[in-house]
């Protein structure tokens, strides 16, 4: 039995999980919830490496309380190396390197996309080397082959705006509030998804890029121009769904062709974007292969998906000694 | 010290927009500092993207937003470091990142939502203020801030010329 320490910070959640075998979570504490934030005495401020600093010793011993187990117990630490904000790996980064030389443990580096692709492992072992990742969140959307274990291509990215972005930035346009991914999926189950035609951003272009930032100037002109005839509010919903269903778009037919290009048998989705169940029930008609998705707290950011990929780095001895640094902008090709 | 503190220009299409932000990415140098302003949608990123061309980012690297991240580093003819305040609440969330580490002397520092960070900005900086006239129609106004070297002043009007009705 192997129990590997994961910690994530590469953005404004902080992770702390422990994972056993790389599939079983036995707690996996993370510092936006709710009672988290209550607990600690108030929300923690986006962003600010500082926030990540408070919260990370008091999450551990959280994370240590619910598995049941004391920190002489764990095998190995796994943290999240890159990519992300600088300060905010750099917490995860050090806190790390303390415990892994503290308690003489080994320590593994996982690229956060790597982490967001092993969600899927962690609770569905049928999905097999070589298949297909659509990673779509707030800061990323990339379309990668995983070859075999730690071997990655990327397919396409984005040229602009991430889908998880285009998302929160259409709902603060249309005064909705932020995050935007559950309100306007919710809006949008309320409104016609042909009311409006949006652009598909580079659906005509063969590469298996994506661009956003054009989509939503379109449904800002469209909102513009609707506020000048008066009343807009009962047309959310259709902006929303209109708007939804050209990111649906887009994103299940780049995955379709991705999947078709590498001859892959299997579709795997990850990132918080992959939350919105009408756009994974869009990838799934269309993938034409079988499609994984991760439930819905593990397509967030999370430390179990960095303590299941590190468990797999570990047993295939890609470990990392004291020199490690937090890297802002870590590919997925480089560790 | 300032030949014309404040340009303006029209641009008709993303692509023009792009071409403007080469034109003024190849005048910048070391310690440079732009600040973005404008609301969603209003070409901020595509000047940026230009920019970036201009100061030597290869076209390989994609100056993707940098929204979720705060900042985008990329190696262009000096260090460009792409900066957005879009997802903080406060001037005090930008001094808590250790922002100034990104004005770095070595390098160019671009930042959207500048408005959200005014008294952080250095003294010299380049300003430009974006409005959405129409679909795809876009005005640029251009403000050096601070006691610039006439030099590089005359030469980034002299250059902006074409682009530029002085105001």
């Amino acid at each position: 039995m192997m129990l590997i320490l994961g910690i994530e910070t590469s953005c404004d959640e902080t992770g702390v999980a422990i994972v056993e075998n790389g599939r079983r979570i036995l707690a996996n504490e993370v510092a936006s919830q709710i009672p988290l934030h209550a607990r600690f005495g108030g929300v923690v401020p986006e962003l600010a490496s500082r926030a990540h600093l408070r919260v990370i010793a008091p999450l551990l011993r959280s994370a240590l309380a619910r598995a049941q187990c004391s920190l002489d117990q764990i095998d190995a630490v796994a943290v999240t190396a890159g990519p992300g904000l600088v300060g905010s790996l750099l917490v995860g980064v050090s806190f790390a390197k303390s415990l892994a030389y503290v308690g003489r443990k080994p320590l593994i580096p996982v690229h956060h996309l790597e982490g967001h692709i092993y969600a899927n492992i962690i609770v569905d072992d049928r999905l097999r080397f070589p298949f297909v990742a659509l990673v779509a969140s707030g800061g990323h959307t990339d379309l990668i082959e995983c070859r075999e274990s730690f071997k990655y291509r990327i397919l396409g990215r984005t040229r602009d705006d991430a889908a998880g972005e285009a998302f929160d930035k259409v709902a603060k346009m249309l005064g909705l509030g932020y995050p935007g991914g559950p309100v306007i999926e919710r809006l949008a189950a309320q409104g016609n998804r042909r009311a409006f035609a949006f652009p598909r951003p580079m659906l005509s272009d063969s590469r298996l890029d994506f661009s956003f930032s054009g989509l939503k100037t379109a449904v800002l002109y469209c909102f513009d121009d609707l506020r000048k005839t008066g009343d807009v509010s009962e047309r959310i919903p259709d902006i929303a769904a209109g708007f939804q269903a050209a990111i649906a778009d887009v994103l299940a037919e780049k995955a379709r062709r991705a999947v078709v290009d590498t001859r892959a048998k299997q579709l795997a989705l990850a990132g918080g974007v992959m939350a919105n169940r009408a756009l994974r029930e869009a990838i799934r008609e269309r993938a034409g292969c079988e499609v994984f998705a991760p439930p819905i707290d593990l397509t967030l950011d999370n430390a179990a998906m960095i303590a299941s990929a590190g468990y797999y780095r570990y047993i295939g001895g890609h470990l990392a000694d004291m020199t490690l640094n937090a890297s802002p902008n870590l590919r997925l090709s480089d560790n | 010290m300032q030949p014309c503190a404040k340009m303006r220009t029209v641009t008709h299409s993303p692509e023009q927009t792009m071409a403007l932000g080469e034109t003024f990415g190849r005048l910048l140098g070391r310690g440079d500092v732009v600040a973005l302003i404008g609301d969603l949608g209003a070409g901020k990123t595509v000047f940026a993207q230009g920019l970036a061309k201009g100061l030597g980012v290869s076209p390989d690297e994609y100056v993707s937003s940098p929204s979720f991240t705060l900042v985008n580093q990329y190696k262009g003819r000096v260090p460009v470091f792409h900066v957005d305040t879009y997802r903080l609440a406060s001037e005090t969330e930008m001094v808590a990142l250790g922002y100034e580490e990104y004005f770095d002397p070595n390098g160019v520092t671009i930042i959207e939502w500048a408005d959200k960070v005014r008294s952080l900005l250095p003294e010299r900086h380049i300003t430009i203020r974006f409005k959405l006239l129409g679909p795809a129609i876009r005005e640029m106004e251009v403000e050096l801030v601070g006691s610039w070297p006439t030099q590089q002043a005359k030469e980034i009007v002299e250059a902006l010329g074409p682009f530029m009705n002085s105001k």
